[in-house]
């Protein structure tokens, strides 16, 4: 491929229509280069001058639970769909109907109905997306063995090698792939093609739902440039206020660091997130490696042995921990305590929970026993918490004879959780994040 | 120490006190039995460090008086496989020196710990005391120590709470034990002196040595309990525990109040149909399905990989009139509430998602919850 300025090669210069690749979305086909459109009369056509050479897909299925719903009744097609509520007072998923209202995932239902006052609410039934999630799963796997699955309904796929065997380029076989599922599973997927796994999802992104969008090597630095820091996975609201804070708020300036210079300023990851911002990702895709757990850690700037000490850097781990479940869509079925003693050995501690929480206060109230357990004077440098097993956010915190609230405190977190997202993470504080009076 | 006491006594005492020793203990003075003879009565006390357990007994042939530790398994065993009658004879001389057991012509060696580092338990201060007939006891216990959690992060969970409570309008001494998925609760009469009593856990461990203790007897059981403390006195055994240290729930807003949908089903008929028809499924969280229409229940279970199975119950076992309703449950936990109820089950539902109570129709002071599962 002829190499272009990256801004050109953005809007599609320097290939001239008639040398870029094409196919066509409806019949799976590969086009000849100037077709305005498809014989089969599909008008879904796909061009990138690096079309048939991009061998890294992100598959994410639109609107998924929802979606699962319109499928089995069919009559809500037209109608703004909610899956959540219940006991557990949140939307879980949403169809694109109840998004153009301004419904979003992990708002409180009152929320989302004063939104969206008509949206038929349905009770979310794990087993029934467990089902279809495997199903396209399954698919997945007759493209390639390189599928890494990151959630239910989400997984990232290597094609690379597998022309010979399709006798066809990776985007068709995703196009095929793409028929396939809402043929046989009823549901729309998204794909993103790139030439790694970050750009993938990112790219993935761009055209939902039902979409399949395309980034080039030669285009990705381009492309990232503008784009806010906040859209590269790793940088949270707190990353991205801290690099607002030295006057980095877009992925350009982050590409532009130096890796000393991005040590320096962002820390050990600096160096990585630079990169990253550059569109390089090295990380390959692994089936083995499905997200098994998630977590949150801190260092200390001096050691630490006390145990109230170390419960109150544990408390904001909790949170965070438990917004980090919540942007993953997952809850905690089991919390791992790890610490790190000033010798450099490490410490974990693990309990199992009788309902998967994605609650501070309960992550908190498992953890501390366990932190009571570990903490016999020895002196610490790091704290961490851990999410393990993970489990589906529909099982979170649905609360039993022996914690009827649990429910109500779910929907006060997601309440707390809006507030923070619309007026920064200090507009809502629990006391025990203060420092101690006098202190 | 030197004593010589009949076989049958020394084995009973033993088998009281050996069970609350841990079968792996990291603390080797807790794996023995503390045996202090004096005045004509020897005394063997055990403990975890949780709970103590103290006998007496008397009638004991005391040559020289004094005070050993020795393992307590070990000891319940050899006692154990000695003959019936015999006499058994201990003999310590002091210190160091191992404890020697003869009986006929049997003797053995026994190692020993020294005394002063045998835990002493101190019971404090125990201001509230009152006495249950045993079989009262085995009751409040019986009909809620199934339902007593195991997990971890919820330790408050797992004991079984007695607190005084007035049920309409009338004093009562409560128990009531829950693991989120059933709650049990089971009332008495106050008996006299619980009246203001602090609302206490008391430990599985201690519930199941208690219970025990309790079968041997039809006496009354003195219980006295402080916040921290209770001590139970079955007949020459003392068994005090420590109590949980936690908060148990309010469990009262969680017993549903307006389940109006009534069923009454002929106990031996369910249990056993639920027993039969939950054998399809080797998984223990499977649910049996309960469809009921108009005295008419049909019970049914299935798995994907061993088929499935049902069971219907007619009018001569069945009473319902309400609209017609499916729920299901873990056989388990339906089995273990039917275990506690005599001749005929009453379920109350709201409908096929609600928590649903259920009772012995012929007596109401026992009361379980029971939270259905998705069929």
């Amino acid at each position: 491929m002829a190499t272009v300025p990256a801004c050109w090669a953005r809007r599609g210069f320097g290939t001239r229509r008639a040398e870029m690749p094409a196919l066509c979305r409806d019949c799976c086909e590969a086009l000849p280069a100037d077709a305005a459109r498809c014989a089969c009369g599909g008008r879904r056509l796909l061009r990138h001058p690096e079309l048939f050479t991009l061998t890294v897909a992100h598959v994410d299925c639109d609107a998924f639970y929802a979606s699962v719903e319109k499928r089995d009744r069919p009559e809500l097609l037209a109608r703004p769909v909610i899956v959540g509520g219940g006991r557990r007072g949140v939307v879980a998923a949403c169809c694109y109907i109840a998004r153009t209202r301004g419904v979003r995932s992990a708002m409180p239902m009152f929320k989302a109905l004063a939104a969206c006052p008509d949206a038929v609410v349905i009770k979310p039934e794990m087993a029934k997306y467990v089902a279809a999630g495997r199903q396209v799963r399954s698919l997945m796997q007759d493209l390639t063995p390189l599928v890494q699955p990151l959630s239910i309904d989400e997984a990232v796929l290597d094609l690379r090698g597998t022309e010979a065997l399709h006798r066809a380029p990776p985007a068709i076989v995703l196009a095929r792939f793409a028929r396939a599922v809402e043929r046989e599973v009823g549901v729309t997927v998204s794909i993103g093609l790139a030439p790694n796994r970050l750009l993938a999802k990112l790219t993935a992104e761009r055209d939902k739902p039902r979409g399949f969008a395309v980034l080039g090597q030669g285009e990705a630095a381009g492309w990232l440039a503008p784009q806010p820091v906040g859209v590269l996975p790793g940088i949270g609201p707190a990353l991205e206020r801290r690099l607002g804070a030295v006057g980095i708020t877009r992925l350009g300036q982050l590409a532009a660091l130096p890796p000393l210079e991005a040590a320096r300023r962002l820390g050990e990851e600096g160096p990585l997130l630079a990169a990253r911002a550059r569109g390089e990702d090295a990380r390959p895709v692994d089936p083995a490696r499905e997200t098994k757990s998630i977590s949150a850690e801190t260092t200390f700037e001096s050691d630490l042995a006390a145990q109230a000490a170390l419960e109150a850097r544990l408390w904001p781990l909790c949170e965070k921990l438990a917004r980090r479940l919540g942007e993953q869509g997952f809850a905690a079925g089991g919390v791992v305590l790890k610490l790190k003693t000033a010798a450099f050995a490490t410490r974990t501690r693990t309990v199992r929970l009788a309902i998967p929480t994605r609650l501070p206060e309960t992550l908190f109230a498992a953890t501390r026993p366990l932190l009571a357990d570990a903490a016999d004077g020895t002196a610490f440098r790091l704290i961490g918490i851990g999410a393990q097993p993970l489990a589906p956010a529909a099982e979170a915190d649905r609360g039993d004879l022996a914690d009827p609230e649990a429910p109500r405190r779910a929907a006060r977190w997601a309440a707390v959780e809006t507030l923070r997202a619309r007026f920064g993470a200090a507009a809502v504080l629990q006391g025990r994040s203060l420092p101690p009076k006098g202190g | 120490m030197k004593i010589t006491v009949e076989r049958a006594v020394l084995l009973k005492a033993l088998a009281h006190v050996q069970s609350v020793v841990e079968r792996r203990n990291t603390i080797p003075i807790l794996a023995n039995v503390l045996l202090a003879a004096q005045d004509g009565t020897l005394r063997l006390t055990a403990t975890d460090m949780e709970i103590a357990v103290v006998e007496e007994i008397s009638g004991v042939q005391i040559t020289r008086p004094g005070r050993t530790t020795a393992p307590a398994a070990t000891l319940y065993e050899i006692v154990r496989k000695l003959p019936e009658g015999a006499k058994v004879e201990l003999d310590h001389a002091g210190g160091d020196a191992a404890l020697k057991l003869r009986a006929g012509r049997f003797n053995t060696d026994l190692s020993v710990l020294p005394v002063e580092d045998f835990p002493a338990m101190t019971d404090g201060k125990l201001p509230f005391g009152f006495a249950l007939p045993a079989g009262q006891l085995r009751e409040l216990i019986d009909r809620t120590r199934f339902a007593i959690s195991t997990e971890e992060t919820r330790y408050y969970l797992n004991g079984i709470f007695l607190h005084a409570t007035d049920s309409a309008g009338a004093p009562v001494l409560r128990a009531v034990a829950t693991d989120g998925h059933r709650l049990a609760r089971i009332e008495e009469p106050l008996p006299e002196g619980a009246a203001g009593m602090p609302g206490v856990i008391i430990p599985r461990k201690t519930v199941n040595e208690v219970r025990k203790l309790a079968e041997e007897t039809q006496d009354e059981i003195a219980i006295r309990l402080s916040e921290t403390k209770i001590r139970f006195e079955i007949g020459t055994v003392h068994l005090t525990s420590k109590l949980i240290d936690g908060t148990f729930p309010e469990y009262d807003r969680v017993i549903p109040r307006g389940n109006d949908k009534i069923l009454r089903v002929s106990k031996k008929e369910f249990a056993e149909a639920v027993g039969r028809v939950a054998a399809i499924s080797s998984e223990r969280s499977r649910p049996v399905k309960l469809s009921i229409d108009r005295n008419h229940l049909l019970l049914s279970a299935s798995s994907a990989e061993q088929g499935q199975a049902q069971e219907e119950l007619d009018a001569d076992v069945v009473q319902y009139e309400s609209s017609p309703l499916e729920i299901g449950f873990q056989a388990r936990y339906l089995n273990d509430i039917t275990d506690q109820i005599a001749d005929q089950v009453e379920f109350r539902f709201a409908d096929g998602s609600a928590p649903t109570v259920v009772t012995d129709s012929a007596k109401p002071e026992a009361l379980y919850v029971l939270m259905p599962m998705r069929v």
